[in-house]
């Protein structure tokens, strides 16, 4: 079977949130939404932010991109100060959110395009991530013409084709159906294998948070603060019916408050 | 066919005989339709040429000729089986044959009987003699007002997609723009008519300045709220690949509010119609709206009834081009609006 060694492709950014505190302006006042966070994550590690929906969670991954500013607090890649957006740190959200205006390669070139990138040298590297995340033969397609998996996949190349160094993904399967999403969850882990970029996923979903990282942050409901931290040191690819995983997944259910279902 | 037939022989069909076989194979089909159209123009022609006018048409012999050369047509097409482009005739065959039956009722009800009264209600074979007689004046008329009408709703498209751009994308030039828009706009663009002719150096630009305002104003509406109106989350996307504020505009809020520019489009082009028949009455003294008020001057209203389905064949065409580089342009989007 794959083993865990091998040849990272990139390094992984290392993460620094410290003191982080974020609310939203609402008409009704502030609402706060992360509440004291503070965490380090290592070069090239998976975590998953486990919690409830709606607690927050997916604010810190849009701190992390730089597409907001914490109300307080500081978060730092690569122990360098986060101010704003940059093609290192990506995110892929639940939605696949393609351009509808423009083909498959037309998406996943975009950053390329923003960028600069020559058009040759982007165009290899586009179908070349492509290819890499099962969309060869697809390039030409409209984003209407393909299935819920393979926009998700599109939307996942659109990132990688950049050779991200932070991934952040934002309950990226969460509307796929479950054998799509088994697939896909699969291909994150080769990918990450692979590659050897920081991974941040924000699931619901402990049996997912359990089978894909090694690390498990879980979050309060709303406003989010960190209730525990817990280890997942089980060699990969997991079973799903790993004893360890599943004595992990009612202690971590057990402590978000639903000890009672299990 | 029995070679292509499906036959069912698998374990779990052993047993079963029976073979799906293909239907017979249908004969060309005859366009029935096509056969009643083109009897109904045979008589139509009938009528034309074999009951007297009450008083003599002179194109009452072409009015037939051009019937019978139609049912003829319609006849040979018919049996020419379902190929080629004039197959896409096939389904208005009933607006086909309403037409010949149309046509002669109101051939009937004027030069036949003349129960609708000269000159208000002139004959088909009156207007047959407008084609053929005034045609240079006609054509002429048309391509003074298309060459009115072109520039001026060019400059407006343009003006009016770089204003809503500009408004729906930067806070500012909302704060000063929108407003402007909303007490400006709906003056419809006629009312300024005298002021336009009397500020302008010639009726020609005052005109096209007319076209050009009528055309901005839905334009610009419609751009800038396509494009206050695009999903956010595909700036956030862009803005994480790196895009500058150069490349949203251009590569993502243009492209993602295009569907909306047409619509804006759509109505500039109906808007700018109106203004130009108007200019060209009041003012312009030459194109299909000058044609309109001098045929009326002349009560010759055969001449008016003429240039008014010259005027409605020129537009919609104008309308099913604009339709037509639209679905080019949005081929990724089905489309909303039809025409």
């Amino acid at each position: 079977m794959v083993t865990l060694v091998h040849s990272p492709a990139t390094t992984g950014l290392s993460v620094q949130v410290r003191g982080v505190h974020h609310a939203f302006d609402t008409p009704g006042g502030p609402l706060p939404v992360l509440d004291d966070v503070t965490l380090d994550i290592e070069p090239g590690e998976f975590v998953a932010l486990l919690g409830p929906s709606g607690c927050g969670k997916s604010t810190l991954l849009r701190l992390l991109a730089g597409l907001e500013a914490p109300s307080e607090g500081k978060l730092g890649a690569d122990k360098v100060r986060i101010v704003g957006p940059d093609p290192s740190r990506l995110l892929v959200f639940q939605d696949p959110t393609l351009y509808p205006w423009r083909s498959v390669r037309g998406n996943v070139a975009l950053g390329l395009e923003a960028q600069g990138v020559d058009p040759q040298q982007a165009a290899a590297r586009t179908d070349r991530t492509l290819r890499l995340v099962g969309l060869g033969g697809f390039e030409q397609a409209l984003p209407s013409e393909l299935s819920g998996g393979m926009a998700q996949r599109a939307a996942l190349a659109r990132v990688l084709v950049n050779d991200p160094r932070l991934l952040l993904l934002d309950e990226p399967f969460g509307k796929l159906d479950s054998l799509t999403r088994m697939t896909l969850q699969t291909e994150i882990l080769r990918l990450w294998r692979d590659a050897g970029f920081t991974v941040l996923l924000v699931t619901h979903d402990v049996e997912e948070a359990l089978l894909l990282a090694q690390r498990i942050v879980v979050f309060s409901p709303r406003p989010a603060r960190i209730v525990r931290e817990v280890a997942v040191e089980e060699p990969y690819p997991r079973r799903r019916d790993n004893p360890a995983l599943q004595s992990l997944r009612r202690d971590i259910l057990a402590s978000l408050g639903h000890a009672h279902e299990l | 066919m029995s070679s292509s037939a499906l036959a069912l022989s698998s374990d779990r069909f052993a047993g079963r005989s029976e073979e799906v076989v293909e239907p017979a194979s249908p004969r060309a089909p005859v366009w029935r339709g096509g056969i009643v159209a083109a009897l109904a123009w045979a008589a139509a022609a009938g009528v034309t040429w074999t009951w007297p006018d009450i008083t003599p048409w002179s194109r009452s012999g072409l009015l037939g000729a051009v019937e019978c050369t139609l049912g003829a047509a319609l006849f040979l097409l018919a049996f020419a089986g379902n190929r080629g482009r004039l197959a896409a005739l096939r389904p208005w065959d009933r607006w086909l044959g309403a037409g010949a039956v149309l046509l002669t009722l109101w051939q009937i009800l004027t030069a036949k009987t003349a129960i609708l009264p000269l000159p208000f209600f002139p004959p088909p074979q009156s207007i047959l003699e407008v084609y053929t007689d005034d045609s240079a004046r006609l054509l002429e008329s048309a391509a003074r007002s298309l060459l009115l009408l072109l520039p001026g709703y060019a400059i407006g498209g343009a003006v009016g997609f770089a204003n809503g751009v500009a408004i729906g994308w930067w806070k500012q030039a909302s704060y000063w723009g929108h407003p402007i828009l909303r007490f400006v706009g709906p003056l419809p663009a006629t009312a300024w008519l005298p002021l336009a002719f009397f500020v302008f150096p010639g009726s020609q630009s005052a005109s096209t300045f007319l076209i050009a305002l009528a055309t901005a104003f839905p334009v610009a509406v419609l751009t800038s709220s396509g494009v206050k109106g695009v999903n956010a989350a595909y700036y956030d996307i862009a803005r994480t690949l790196g895009a500058s504020e150069r490349f949203l505009i251009l590569k993502v809020a243009i492209p993602a509010a295009l569907p909306d520019v047409f619509v804006g489009l759509f109505m500039g082009l109906g808007a700018s119609f109106a203004v130009l028949i108007v200019a060209e009455m009041m003012g312009v003294k030459a194109g299909l709206g000058w044609y309109l008020q001098w045929a009326q001057g002349w009560a010759a209203y055969a001449n008016l009834y003429g240039a008014l389905i010259v005027m409605a064949l020129l537009f919609s065409s104008l309308i099913a081009l604009l339709f037509t580089v639209r679905d080019r342009v949005l081929a990724w989007q089905k489309a909303i609006v039809r025409w």
